[in-house]
């Protein structure tokens, strides 16, 4: 018996390493839940599960459901665009009236950092941050360390590059807090205007070339380009980001040895990530995606668990 | 507060009734053809095994066994102060049309399979399921639930505890307690 030190996942930063590894063994169970002929478990039958997000998702929302759905909770769906926040509603409003409702769980998506945060002291539901701008988005870095631990066996002592931009990144920060409290080594790599001024100060090495991080790495986590939240220009052209950091077969062939390539999606072919890494044997991209229902199932049978 | 144990069954005496339960399971299942055998988790697996590795020496052929937990089944979820750890499942063979033996090692309230009979229909619709259980405790149930095979019947109330040490979990040898925890 054993459960969660927090109420809500708001960020990798509030959970402890226990936390992690209860959330990894239970995951590791509703894997084997997802594999059965019949992929459903009644735990959550009596809890309902608001999806908000005031921002765009396919991927992590989609997973979300299905976890939901897997878990056999009631799930209601909401997105900014179709709502009434485009008439001038408040967070605190949108989501108290959902709560009117009788909601137990809100999985939010929000494009201002701490969004959640301020949510969680305003309201008794417990809440999962499913992305607050380019502040945290825990529950991807549970997956993708969860995949690593899975294809490396390990985590403690793993060398792990993420490389892109680092700057408006949540999963890289998220991604970092949770590799170091696992014991794992981090290094960013990217063009110096994409890496955040202060980035050393949470332990990682900083890098500028790929080749470099490239060859020190066990693990690459290669990030996307966020064209939508950069206001100004940080490199000349997206070919050029391309020939500098983009990861293409042949960087991987003049490596002395084979390393683990991920991605937390969506993937821009041919800038990012070639087509030739992307779907070769080295990436685990797609295990990420499936090891995503997985986990967040676990999150939230556990938060939900919590008395 | 005073424990006080009491040994209600011991190692040559599990030995007989295993023994005993093996060829009662023998001879309803034969030669255990369309039979499957089900551990339930986490302490029912130790005595499933050894039900399991006996009878594949009495049929002289594989028999398949597997784990099935029901934490995510149980209906004390949320109910209780901490939620119930899970253990892993295994059942990589199909149960559909199957006759399945269900194994635990005490049968008290009937909760736990409760749970496990919906666990087990995740994994297609069984042609017949029985229980067998070790050590049941009769006057404890909740639900209505009764074992098909029992090891040996005990008078409990509420407050006692049934302890089963295996010596596959550990135990330097097979033992079953009778545990009092009354004030």
């Amino acid at each position: 018996m054993s459960q969660l030190s927090q109420k809500h996942l708001l960020g990798i930063k509030d959970i402890t390493r226990k936390d992690i590894e209860l959330i990894f063994e239970t995951a590791s169970n509703f894997k084997e839940v997802i594999y059965r002929p019949i992929k459903k478990v009644p735990s959550l039958r009596d809890i309902t599960i608001a999806n908000v997000f005031f921002e765009n998702s396919t991927r992590t929302r989609l997973s979300f459901e299905l976890a939901e759905k897997r878990l056999s909770a009631d799930v209601v769906n909401f997105s900014s665009s179709t709502s009434s926040v485009k008439k001038g509603e408040t967070l605190l409003d949108t989501v108290n009236n959902i709560l009117a409702m009788k909601v137990d769980m809100v999985v939010m998506r929000h494009s201002s950092p701490g969004a959640p945060h301020f949510l969680s002291r305003n309201i008794g539901a417990n809440i999962i941050n499913a992305g607050d701008g380019t502040h945290e988005h825990p529950t991807q870095a549970l997956l993708d360390t969860f995949s690593i631990q899975e294809k490396c066996g390990h985590l403690e002592g793993l060398k792990v590059a993420i490389i892109g931009d680092i700057l408006h990144s949540r999963v890289a920060i998220s991604n970092i807090l949770a590799l170091k409290k696992l014991g794992a080594e981090v290094m960013v790599c990217g063009p110096i205007t994409l890496l955040p001024k202060n980035i050393a100060l949470l332990g990682v090495q900083v890098e500028l070339d790929v080749q470099k991080a490239l060859n020190w790495c066990d693990v690459a986590n290669i990030l996307r380009i966020q064209l939508e939240r950069q206001q100004i220009k940080y490199f000349p052209s997206l070919r050029e980001y391309s020939l500098y950091y983009g990861i293409n077969k042949k960087l991987l062939e003049n490596l002395n040895k084979e390393i683990t390539i991920m991605h937390p999606g969506p993937i821009n072919r041919g800038v990012e990530l070639n087509s030739d890494v992307a779907d070769s044997e080295h990436s685990i991209i797609l295990d990420q995606v499936e090891n995503g229902v997985a986990v967040r199932m676990a999150v939230l049978y556990l938060l939900a668990g919590i008395n | 507060m005073s424990t006080k144990r009491k040994l209600i069954l011991d190692s040559n005496l599990l030995e007989i009734t295993v023994s005993r339960l093996c060829h009662q399971l023998l001879e309803v299942h034969e030669n255990f053809e369309n039979t499957v055998i089900l551990g339930l988790q986490p302490r029912g697996i130790f005595l499933a095994q050894m039900i399991h590795a006996r009878l594949e020496s009495e049929v002289g052929k594989k028999i398949n066994l597997g784990f099935l937990d029901t934490t995510f089944y149980r209906d004390d979820f949320r109910r209780r102060q901490t939620p119930a750890k899970a253990n892993t499942t295994k059942v990589d063979f199909i149960i559909e049309s199957k006759n399945v033996v269900v194994i635990d090692d005490v049968l008290f309230t009937g909760r736990s399979v409760r749970a496990a009979l919906d666990a087990m229909m995740a994994f297609g619709r069984p042609n017949k399921v029985e229980l067998l259980v070790l050590m049941d405790r009769k006057y404890t149930r909740d639900l209505p639930i009764a074992a098909d095979y029992v090891g040996k019947e005990v008078n409990t109330i509420e407050s006692q505890r049934v302890l089963v040490e295996l010596e596959a979990q550990g135990f330097k040898k097979n033992k079953i307690w009778l545990i009092n925890t009354e004030n």
